[in-house]
């Protein structure tokens, strides 16, 4: 762990035991003003591991993924971005999100752009990718979420389902190296659930690196590597799903999954 | 058993009932409906018949049309005197620019119509040199145009500017000049940097909270007496500054209501994708809070092409001032000259504000990408 504390911007050499680690956090500590939301978080995120993150609501896990992409602060600690560490550095912060995907409960679309412009606005004003090409990229992600007939609509017109899978593509659409899911199925209806999830576990196939909030129990038994459960801002536990839920160790731990899993 | 059903035959979607037509049904519909409806509907005609007949005669039947004489304006029982208008309406243009150089406003206005048509336009084709020629060629070609003192032309100073010409040129700079400087403002006052929130909201507080008179009479009576000796700025630029600024204030409001409404997810996403600070605020945040806030913006503009004639108490001739200094041309003294005079400034007004209030209306509608089913 201590070779990371290294701040080797991108593109510099780094050392071979970071390339293979997509997300460290050490120590990390969260407050909003006077509650302290996050505690002592230590996770390490291997390149192409699968993360689950459960728990009761309020347990901070949303905020702990959001802080991977600094759309939250934390006070104390370490996380480190594909060795790049998050600091205050704006230049660095954009740096990192442009490598790192994120999908919202609520999708958040831009909803004055077609789902076409939706998906290469990033491309074009942020890498910097010529027109076609980016519309050309971006056909061929709307073709992988099976809506390339949407392209010219506006989000407005969309079920939910089909907006969540336009705000998927439009993460892929920036080539991503981790994707951050925050209950990507919390706001769909129950009929559209299976669609996102389609997308999600065909992305995990391919080898992406994924952190997911969800309370998708069933995903987390096909797809991820290990599920953390979350509880008061601190990991309580986290193991591979298997024994996660067979057996369960803490308390905490028991007591959520009799409560969701009947 | 009556708890248990299960459907059969789905039923197929029809068209919705229609509603017997006609005009006699819709009169029978909406205004005799009850009683009491048919009594109101009774009162509101008479009440139309009583009042509409004296403005009609007043405003057309009794009226003496353009080419008539005061005379006509004086007998007794006369209307309007649109005579008189039509004789004075130059002065209302152009106030007292030389007659001799009409050419140069005349130009000016054509200018701007052939330029601000096609920019109001979505679909008309070279927005980029449009704009471009609009609010950078247009107002430099269109000061020398009209102050003159280039090219031979003679100098006109501002102080014989005046009338339409004077309203449309301090709701054009305000306008445009507001807009940026809104803009601007309302982003400084959401900013986290706490300098340039103090200074933004200083700012806005300030100028909303003084009269447009009070801050005409500063920039025209107290202004000069802070300069050097012998340095003077030009009167009408101090009251454009003094519009300008002040519904900047009132205009950064509004779009920080429209900042404001913006789901928080909108700027998150943005973030998300790796846009800086101004490409999320000019691609993501801005179109959709101005298209909120629309009625607003037009609201404010309105509320500033009105205004304007709060100028003439600095001594300049707007459209209002050159109504109301005319009235007192002995040559068209008659009972109904002031009258006639006013009636044609607010239908002068209304003609610019409705159109400005029609305008925004298409565009909201155009605007609409029907995300708020």
């Amino acid at each position: 762990m201590t070779n990371l504390s290294v701040t080797a911007p991108e593109g510099a050499a780094m050392q071979i035991s970071q390339t293979d680690v997509a997300v460290d956090v050490i120590d990390m500590h969260k407050w909003y003003g006077d509650f302290h939301v996050l505690r002592d978080i230590n996770l390490k995120v291997m390149r192409g591991e699968r993360i689950v993150i459960a728990g009761p609501s309020g347990s901070g896990k949303s905020t702990l993924i959001r802080c991977i992409n600094r759309l939250e602060e934390h006070q104390e600690g370490h996380i480190f971005v594909n060795g790049t560490e998050l600091t205050a550095d704006l230049k660095r912060i954009d740096e990192v999100r442009r490598e790192v995907g994120m999908v919202f409960q609520h999708f958040n679309l831009f909803p004055h752009l077609t789902i076409l412009q939706n998906l290469t606005l990033a491309p074009i004003w942020v890498r910097g990718i010529p027109k076609a090409e980016a519309e050309a990229a971006a056909m061929h992600y709307l073709e992988r979420v099976k809506i390339p007939e949407q392209a010219n609509k506006f989000p407005g017109q969309l079920s939910g389902g089909q907006q969540q899978r336009v705000a998927i593509a439009r993460s892929l659409c920036m080539q991503p190296k981790i994707m951050l899911f925050d209950e990507p199925t919390s706001a769909l209806d129950p009929e559209m659930v299976k669609e996102v999830l389609d997308v999600m576990i065909s992305l995990a196939e391919e080898g992406m690196t994924m952190l997911c909030v969800t309370h998708e129990m069933g995903f987390a038994r096909q797809v991820a590597n290990r599920v953390i459960f979350m509880d008061q801002g601190q990991i309580i536990e986290q193991n591979e799903p298997e024994a996660f839920f067979s057996n369960p160790q803490h308390e905490r731990t028991k007591l959520f999954l009799s409560q969701i899993l009947h | 058993m009556d708890n248990v059903y299960i459907r059969q035959d789905l039923v197929d979607a029809r068209p919705a009932p229609g509603r017997t037509g006609g005009p006699i049904d819709w009169a029978r519909h909406n205004l005799f409906s009850t009683p009491s409806n048919s009594l109101l509907t009774v009162l509101g005609a008479l009440l139309l018949m009583w009042i509409i007949p004296p403005i009609y005669n007043f405003l057309f039947g009794h009226a003496v049309m353009p080419g008539g004489t005061v005379e006509q304006c004086r007998a007794e029982g006369a209307g309007a005197c649109w005579a008189y208008i039509a004789a004075r309406f130059n002065f209302f243009i152009y106030g007292f620019y030389p007659m001799t150089e009409y050419w140069r406003p005349n130009i000016v206005f054509a200018m701007l119509a052939l330029l601000i048509i096609p920019l109001l336009i979505p679909s008309a084709p070279f927005k980029r040199t449009n704009a471009l020629l609009f609010f950078v060629v247009f107002p430099v070609v269109s000061y020398y145009l009209l102050a003159g003192d280039v090219f031979g032309l003679r100098h006109v100073p501002t102080e014989q500017w005046g009338g339409l010409m004077v309203t449309l040129i301090i709701s054009l700079v305000g306008i445009i000049g507001s807009i940026p400087l809104g803009i601007l403002l309302a982003l400084g006052r959401q900013s986290k940097l706490p300098i340039i929130k103090t200074l933004c909201v200083m700012f806005i507080e300030l100028w909303r909270a003084v009269p447009l008179i009070t801050v005409l009479f500063m920039a025209s009576i107290m202004l000069p007496l802070f300069m050097p000796q012998g340095m003077t700025v030009d009167k009408l630029l101090r009251a454009l500054v003094g519009v300008t600024l002040f519904s900047s204030a009132y205009l950064a409001e509004v779009v920080r209501g429209g900042l404001q409404a913006l789901p928080r997810g909108q700027y998150e996403a943005g973030a998300a994708l790796g846009l800086g600070y101004w490409k999320r605020t000019l691609l993501i945040v801005l179109p959709q809070a101005l298209k909120n806030v629309i009625p607003g913006i037009v609201n404010t503009f309105i509320a500033l092409f009105k205004d304007t004639s709060l100028v003439s108490i600095v001594g300049i001739f707007d459209l209002l001032n050159t109504v109301q200094a005319a009235s007192s041309d002995i040559n068209w003294a008659s009972p109904t000259q002031a009258v006639t005079g006013y009636v044609f400034a607010a239908f002068m007004f209304w003609i610019f504000c409705f159109a400005m209030s029609r305008y925004s209306l298409w565009m909201e509608r155009r605007l609409d990408t029907g995300h708020k089913r």
